[in-house]
């Protein structure tokens, strides 16, 4: 779930932090830079795990701060390929199943990837696996707030930087339906999140916990 | 969204959820302790991301775990044929306590292991990683029990 991933990066510490010690100044400048964003095809950041080098740190002219190059380790949520994660239902749509995980909300379980036969409820808003028995087939309902157990099948990682002005010129009005990325978003609709998770709940042992306790 | 620094190792290395489990726990208290700014705009992202994350793990067997634990979980697991890194890693993370469970986490487990050893595997893992006290209480549905020894 959970990988460390090395970096470098300039860090800038202005004049009035000067009196506390190098390596927490530093420290708190990458924790403020890279907490829980998401880096574009790495990952989710969550903290600081340590730093493993400080080159000298340097005052250019014109700038009252001193720049200082840290290389640092970064512990980083990037779940491999395959994985099983536990997550808890937010809510159910046409899309899929919206898992959350707390400090991670972008997970999504398209229709294809449940348990099959697969049918929305239209009317609760809830997806439900028609689970065949000998007795006849019993309906479970993937409700809101229930544990979910699931496979990483894939990842998305999307670019979310500001677009300049120049793009959102040159393009020509986006249908209703037709999703342009950066273009889009500018438009105030629909905002892609920069990481998603694909999951797939198709197999034996997937799905709500409930299902699989005996 | 950032698009910083330049990344030198992707994955340098993978973490198991009590490594960042503790990780978190210590650096709540370290900034409890310091007081000073942890409520400054810019620490903001940091004790959000550090709640929900240890939120999250609370709920899971790592917050149960200790260095301790972890070492004598990987030692006992040397002789399990599991050559993969990645499968040892979600064993300590889960628990599994169900075949079932077992083969989601190990791949080709109905080729590389007998039924006995995924049977002995989920008793090495219960054995060695601490279970939820609330559900300790549950009788396992094993074959032992059926010899009328008692769970304390």
């Amino acid at each position: 779930m959970f990988v460390l991933v090395e970096m470098v990066d300039t860090v800038r510490i202005p004049p009035w932090n000067f009196q506390s010690k190098l390596n927490e100044a530093i420290s708190e400048e990458l924790n403020k830079k890279l907490a829980n964003k998401v880096v574009y095809n790495v990952g989710l950041c969550i903290c600081l795990y340590d730093i493993t080098k400080l080159e000298d740190s340097y005052i250019f002219p014109g700038d009252g701060a001193s720049h200082t190059k840290v290389h640092f380790r970064y512990v980083v949520f990037h779940p491999f390929l395959d994985e099983i994660l536990v997550g808890k239902i937010k809510y159910c749509s046409q899309e899929g199943v919206h898992v959350t995980m707390d400090f991670f909300d972008d997970i999504l379980i398209p229709p294809e990837s449940l348990q099959q036969p697969a049918k929305f409820d239209e009317a609760e808003q809830v997806w439900l696996w028609e689970y065949e028995t000998d007795e006849g087939a019993h309906d479970l309902y993937m409700d809101q707030g229930e544990e979910i157990r699931f496979r990483v099948a894939d990842e998305l990682f999307v670019d979310t930087s500001p677009t300049g002005p120049a793009t959102a010129a040159k393009e020509t009005p986006a249908q209703p339906g037709q999703s342009t990325a950066p273009p889009a978003e500018e438009r105030g609709e629909k905002k892609e999140p920069p990481y998603t998770l694909i999951g797939t709940i198709c197999e034996p042992g997937l799905g709500l916990l409930s299902w699989w306790n005996s | 969204m950032y698009f910083p620094c330049f990344r030198k190792n992707a994955n340098a290395a993978m973490l198991s959820n009590y490594e960042v489990f503790k990780l978190l726990t210590d650096l709540k208290e370290k900034r409890k302790d310091s007081g000073r700014n942890k409520h400054s705009v810019g620490q903001q992202n940091l004790n959000t991301i550090t709640y929900e994350t240890l939120k999250h793990l609370s709920n899971t067997p790592c917050s149960r775990q200790s260095p301790e634990i972890v070492k004598e979980f990987l030692t006992t697991m040397m002789p399990h044929k599991l050559t993969n890194r990645a499968e040892k890693l979600q064993l300590l993370n889960h628990r599994p306590q169900t075949a079932v469970e077992i083969q989601l986490m190990v791949e080709e487990s109905e080729e590389r292991l007998s039924e006995e050893q995924i049977e002995e595997l989920i008793q090495t893992v219960s054995d060695i990683l601490p279970g939820d006290p609330e559900q300790q209480n549950v009788a396992p549905a094993e074959a032992e029990m059926d010899e009328g020894g008692e769970q304390s």
